[in-house]
């Protein structure tokens, strides 16, 4: 059974069709791989799924229900979360604030302030913060930031996680480090849709990807049938 | 030892709150007519303040608007003063307000940063003009008289919108909501997509700040007795609580309280004093504060906290 399904999901900027016609399906306990060359639209299908922007045209369904053009915070509180290309935290809150946030306001059964509270701490916990849970966000390293968003995320207890480009700018300890992240939230049962660059990282923990080109979807399978696809290695490298 | 010191400071702070309080309670009974009426204008200032950083201070969103909610309480009063008891008034002045603050809210809490304030800014241009409009082409004459209250009541009603307006600040500060409004100010976008129902909840804080302001209005009218369009929707009322909160600094509920205070008393006594170089004072202090003090008062009492060694942690 799929978690989220896209159909002819379209959405122009201008006269440019920055996504056009995308079909998708994310299939429930998965992690499903979003790549694609720069300018492609997959930070754009994320914002439609995330209720950003509205599509033109087509359909995004979350479990049974028809979310498309749905408010951002609806869409948060039905249980899908997501975190940001460029790191967007609340910079001047402590960092626990972040966390805290979410769990009161993320979910539709909201938890008391006191359970909240012990939900971020968990969190905080699991994503390896603890130590730093009373400092300014702002003062913390890139690589702590983008854990800190995907445990607000985790916070609004989500069945679905969109992580925007979670290994972008990280070094090779913290690429590690987060890739070990990823498989935990894996573990927990919560699906994942996350758009990529880094290879190693998608080819690794992806169980299906989706290709997307110019707005379109170019090709879906396995990593291992994407990375010998010929349509998809055009794409990347030219003629 | 750091601990019982810290626990001290802690303990003080309701008692010399519980002693100013009972202070401003009694103060008609052996302070002097003028000092009645000069706290009774340090109130308005501070509501007016206090109100405005309900809202603008947590989100950053720079309202202009503070003189349109006056301006609707003072006419509230202008109009239904003779008619209606004081405290229905006041309450009905308060109400309008609210209202009009929620339709201009949802109407404009889309637009950020800049447009929001120069629509606010409009928002006082124009509820003045048509007002004016309204009275030359309709009663056929520019201003109204406002019925008479005496400088005590009028100086027991500002306490009792201040001790509540403190009240609501000092609970919306500590709740989810506070921290809600916080994180809007941080980032939108994040804080939607973190559950914030974004909209909603700065369009109805910008509403409940309107009220205090609707209500003060509404009973400064009488102190006035005469009104007109340029008296009630004067911009002044919306320029003072900006830099007052500014003056004060906005990270800590004292802040606007003492912005409000010592800059009232500034303007009296520059203006007493020095007519001629007050605005001139006004105006460097104001620079010298922008530069210096980004964070206001409250910032420089930090400061100084800080460096005093006992000091560890700060909660929010």
């Amino acid at each position: 059974m799929s978690l989220l399904e896209g159909i002819g999901v379209t959405k122009y900027f201008g006269g440019l069709a920055a996504v056009s016609q995308v079909d998708f399906k994310i299939p429930k306990g998965k992690v499903v791989g979003l790549i694609g060359p720069n300018g492609a639209g997959k930070t754009t299908l994320f914002n439609l799924v995330s209720g950003v922007l509205i599509p033109k045209s087509g359909t995004i369904n979350f479990k049974t229900e028809n979310i498309t053009g749905m408010q951002s915070y609806r869409i948060c509180r039905k249980g899908v979360a997501r975190t940001f290309q460029s790191v967007n935290v609340f910079g001047n809150m402590p960092v626990v604030e972040n966390v805290l946030l979410g769990a009161i306001f993320g979910n539709s059964n909201p938890s008391s302030e006191k359970e909240a509270a012990e939900e971020a701490m968990n969190l905080l916990e699991f994503v390896g913060l603890s130590e730093m849970r009373s400092v300014p966000t702002q003062s913390l390293t890139l690589g702590d930031k983008k854990r800190l968003e995907v445990a607000r995320a985790l916070a609004t207890k989500p069945e679905l996680l969109l992580l925007d480009e979670l290994m972008a700018g990280l070094n090779h300890t913290e690429l590690t480090e987060t890739m070990e992240l990823v498989n935990k939230i894996r573990d927990r049962g919560i699906t994942i849709f996350m758009i990529e660059h880094v290879m190693r990282v998608i080819m690794s923990i992806c169980d299906r990807i989706i290709v997307l080109h110019h707005g379109e979807k170019i090709a879906e399978g396995t990593p291992k049938s994407i990375a010998a696809n010929k349509t998809v290695i055009k794409a990347y490298l030219g003629e | 030892m750091n601990w019982s010191k810290l626990e001290l400071r802690k303990a003080r702070t309701p008692g010399v709150l519980l002693i100013f309080l009972i202070l401003l309670a009694t103060l008609t009974l052996y302070a002097s007519p003028y000092t009645v009426i000069f706290v009774t204008s340090i109130f308005m200032y501070i509501i007016l303040t206090v109100s405005w950083v309900i809202f603008s201070g947590p989100t950053g969103y720079i309202s202009f608007a503070p003189a349109a909610f006056f301006g609707v309480g003072i006419y509230t009063s202008a109009i239904l003063g003779t008619e209606l008891p004081l405290p229905i008034v006041i309450l009905t002045g308060g109400v309008i307000s609210f209202i009009l603050a929620l339709f201009v809210g949802a109407l404009t809490l889309r637009l950020k940063g800049v447009y929001f304030t120069i629509f606010t800014l409009g928002l006082v241009e124009l509820s003045k003009h048509l007002l004016l409009w309204y009275e030359i082409k309709f009663t056929g004459t520019r201003g109204r008289f406002v019925v008479l209250v005496d400088n005590t009541t009028i100086y027991y009603i500002l306490f009792i919108i201040l001790v509540l307006l403190l009240l609501t600040s000092y609970l919306i500060r500590r709740s989810k909501y506070g921290l809600a409004l916080r994180s809007i100010g941080e980032s939108e976008e994040a804080s939607a997509h973190t559950g914030v129902n974004v909209n909603l909840l700065k369009t109805f804080t910008f509403a409940l700040s309107a009220v205090f302001m609707g209500a003060t209005g509404a009973i400064m009218a009488t102190r006035w007795t005469y009104v007109d369009p340029y008296i009630a929707f004067n911009l002044q009322y919306s320029f003072m609580p900006v830099l007052m909160s500014i003056f004060g600094g906005m990270g800590q509920l004292y802040g606007p309280v003492l912005g409000a205070v010592i800059f009232t008393m500034l303007e009296e006594k520059l203006i007493t004093e020095f007519p001629y170089y007050y605005m001139l004072t006004i105006g460097l202090i104001l620079l010298i504060v922008i530069i210096y003090l980004p964070d206001g008062l409250v910032g420089l009492i930090q400061k100084w906290q800080n460096r005093s060694p006992e000091k560890q942690h700060v909660t929010p």
